[in-house]
């Protein structure tokens, strides 16, 4: 008998992916490749697990510039018809705190201008940290108790601060912390700055966030890191040790992480890093590709090849 | 989706597949409309969790805020300054017909005329919203008889008035009924304007400098005392000269209270004035241009003689004059295609001619909280239109009261 090497070699892929834990750095070439890629990943996760009124599909969200391309992707998926938001619970990672809801750069108004107005998402599906509270630490305690009702986040799409963060979880920050109140730190508020006309004093100085171990209860975390800015904390976060002063490295012991990067966002990594996750793209590719699509009937999706099993 | 609202049960409209005129700009976003007010959608989904009932596709038009047409003198045979004596069906069918002109609110407009004509007439007239029906009322425009004998125009010498004796009351006398009165333009070089002015500020009644000889001077005293509108720009008025500006220099005055904005009727109808005058007017003051038809009886009729009050009408195409004259009177323009004119002429942006009819008419009746604009919580008075400013359907409080045969969303 035959035995075609390369599709042999990819079957071995599929196992170890499906079945070990994994950490996948997955390299495109720009910023638009890596939302498009991300999208792409999101989508067909969301599709296979193939969600319904008693079985919600739980996301967890970031907000910032590095996402934008991911929801436009997203968006686009929605009108072309080939995905719906209608089985899906969503819950951000975080919210300024003393901010009006209705200002515009809220976690509220970026999560509505950029998301859901656009979707088909049901608003009482949609969880957002409450920055107004009158008792703060009972709103991030009722979050964590909306994500336990939910059954757990499936997967937890988030971003990296310059500074190795997760959410606001600020250097410093106890890697098994759950939502909580925090003061931002300079650089993040520096970071921040753009979006309030560059004026400092206008920056909100405290938020509310997940913890690093309400990301790490996720089944699955999805970090998405772009920018040539990012690049450090990129190498902080998976060439150095578990630090709390680069929480983002908690997720190398987590069993499923996905970190989605450009080109420039590897700049600080060793070439032997790059070089290998370069190398199995291949492989990786193989999770959004045949992107799936809502269109098709049960039936047809599942004759087609799934690299998962439900 | 069937929505849940813990504030209303009323249906809720999405219009969408369109450019809405917001924050002085068209942007690609969609209209929600609940219980004939434009609403908030993010303040829907977040604080009520609710959705879009019926979603409506605009077929890529732009909507604008409904036209407010600030001074009509009729239109479709009828004349508002006639002495009816049912002056309410005559309204009531110019209300009606201007709506596929994209105008959803106006103030009928009364023309000199004697003292009883107007207390025939004005107490006939009421404030009313607009609807199926027609567009709303907002209340009669006076032009004159308080003006000028140098300056009349079209209106009749016979019946022009002054208040030098008994100043508001003689105004009184001859109006009675003011209730129902939003604008009242007068010549403010007259004696004892000052006083009248003054108190017809007091009661929020607009005033008006036309039909006018003041210099610049006096045309300042008049708005220091209250005077916030200039009845069609340029016509029946001294012409602008460098050293006297007269009543257009007001675009430019710095003598006047800083935090007032005087607006300025244009009829552009491409014959009351210039294309370059046009431009002049705005380019020196582009926040207070208000477009105005000063459509006459004539208007949506075939050419012809028709009334204006005591005068009678030559109409020639889009010419109207006293009959065998060569003095104008009034237009037989309509609201929209002088939006359309206004466009070309002055090479503006499309957001810039739409607010001309609808934002600034609305700021100077001082109703921008409630009309003019696409703000939330505002009237849903609005229109679809093509890109060429064509009106394709038209809505009054959330309804669609007027649309093109052909167009069906």
């Amino acid at each position: 008998m035959y035995f075609n090497v390369e599709s042999e070699l990819l079957c071995l892929s599929f196992f170890i992916l499906n079945v070990q834990e994994t950490m996948k750095l997955i390299i495109l070439e720009n910023y638009a490749q890596a939302s498009e890629w991300a999208a792409k990943y999101i989508r067909n996760r969301i599709i296979q697990f193939n969600p319904g009124p008693d079985k919600y599909f739980t996301l967890g969200l970031p907000t910032g510039s590095t996402p934008l391309g991911c929801y436009k992707k997203l968006i686009e998926y929605y009108k072309n018809g080939d995905l719906s938001f209608k089985y899906v619970k969503t819950f951000n990672m975080d919210e300024y705190v003393g901010l009006p809801r209705d200002h515009l750069e809220s976690y509220h108004s970026f999560m509505w201008n950029n998301f859901f107005k656009h979707i088909d998402i049901s608003p009482e599906n949609t969880h957002i940290l409450d920055g107004n509270a009158a008792d703060l630490q009972a709103e991030c305690d009722a979050f964590e108790g909306k994500i336990k009702a939910a059954g757990g986040i499936e997967l937890f799409v988030g971003g990296i601060g310059p500074d190795g963060h997760i959410a606001f979880n600020e250097p410093g920050s106890s890697l098994v912390s759950r939502t909580r109140v925090k003061t931002l730190a300079m650089d993040t508020i520096l970071a921040n700055a753009r979006f309030f006309d560059g004026d400092l004093s206008k920056v909100p100085t405290m938020a509310l966030t997940v913890g690093v171990g309400t990301v790490m209860d996720a089944r699955e975390v999805m970090i998405l890191i772009t920018g040539a800015h990012k690049a450090f904390a990129l190498y902080k976060a998976i060439e150095e040790g578990v630090n709390h002063m680069w929480t983002v490295s908690a997720f190398q012991q987590h069993p499923s992480t996905v970190f989605v990067c450009d080109e420039d966002a590897t700049l600080e990594l060793k070439v032997k890093t790059v070089k290998y996750f370069k190398g199995l793209m291949l492989v990786h590719n193989k999770l959004v590709e045949p992107l799936y699509s809502m269109k098709e009937t049960g039936a047809e999706r599942r004759q087609s090849k799934k690299p998962y099993s439900d | 989706m069937p929505s849940n609202k813990s504030v209303s049960d009323a249906p809720i409209f999405q219009f969408t597949n369109c450019r809405i005129l917001r924050s002085h700009q068209l942007q690609r976003e969609d209209l929600w409309v609940r219980e004939g007010k434009i609403l908030n959608p993010e303040k829907l989904f977040f604080d009520e969790k609710g959705s879009a009932d019926i979603h409506l596709d605009c077929k890529d038009s732009i909507i604008a805020p409904g036209f407010i047409d600030v001074q009509i003198n009729g239109g479709f045979g009828v004349d508002f300054s006639l002495a009816a004596d049912d002056v309410q069906s005559g309204i009531s069918v110019v209300s009606q017909k201007i709506l596929s002109h994209g105008v959803t609110s106006f103030c009928p407009t009364l023309v000199t005329s004697p003292p009883s004509v107007y207390h025939k007439v004005l107490p006939q007239i009421s404030i009313r919203n607009g609807g199926p029906h027609g567009a709303g009322i907002l209340g009669a425009h006076l032009e004159g008889p308080f003006i000028s004998k140098e300056k009349k125009g079209a209106h009749p010498e016979h019946y022009l008035s002054t208040f030098e004796s008994g100043a508001f009351q003689d105004l009184l006398a001859t109006y009675r009924h003011l209730d129902c009165v939003r604008i009242v333009t007068l010549a403010p070089e007259m004696k004892r304007s000052s006083e009248v002015i003054q108190e017809l500020t007091r009661r929020g009644i607009c005033v008006s400098l036309g039909h006018s000889v003041a210099n610049l001077s006096q045309a300042e005293e008049a708005v220091r005392h209250g005077a916030t509108f200039i009845t069609h720009l340029f016509n029946a008025m001294l012409p602008f000269h460098h050293r006297d500006p007269g009543i257009v220099g007001l675009l430019t005055s710095d003598q006047i209270p800083a935090r007032r904005r005087v607006f300025y009727g244009m009829i552009s109808d491409g014959i009351h004035t210039n294309p370059a005058a046009l431009r002049i007017a705005h380019r020196a003051h582009p926040k207070g241009l208000v477009l105005v038809t000063d459509a006459i009886a004539g208007m949506g009729l075939a050419p012809g003689k028709h009334t204006l009050g005591q005068q009678v009408i030559e109409v020639d195409g889009l010419n109207t004059y006293i009959a065998g004259t060569k003095t104008l009177s009034g237009s037989v323009a309509t609201m929209d295609s002088c939006v359309r004119h206004f466009l070309e002429a002055t090479g503006c942006t499309v957001e810039t001619a739409l607010e001309a009819a609808s934002l600034h008419p609305a700021q100077l009746l001082g109703i921008e909280h409630q009309k003019g604009t696409l703000n939330y919580d505002n009237d849903a008075d609005f229109l679809l239109l093509d890109n060429s400013l064509q009106v394709r359907a038209t809505y009054i409080a959330g309804e669609r009261v007027w649309s093109q045969d052909t167009f069906t969303i």
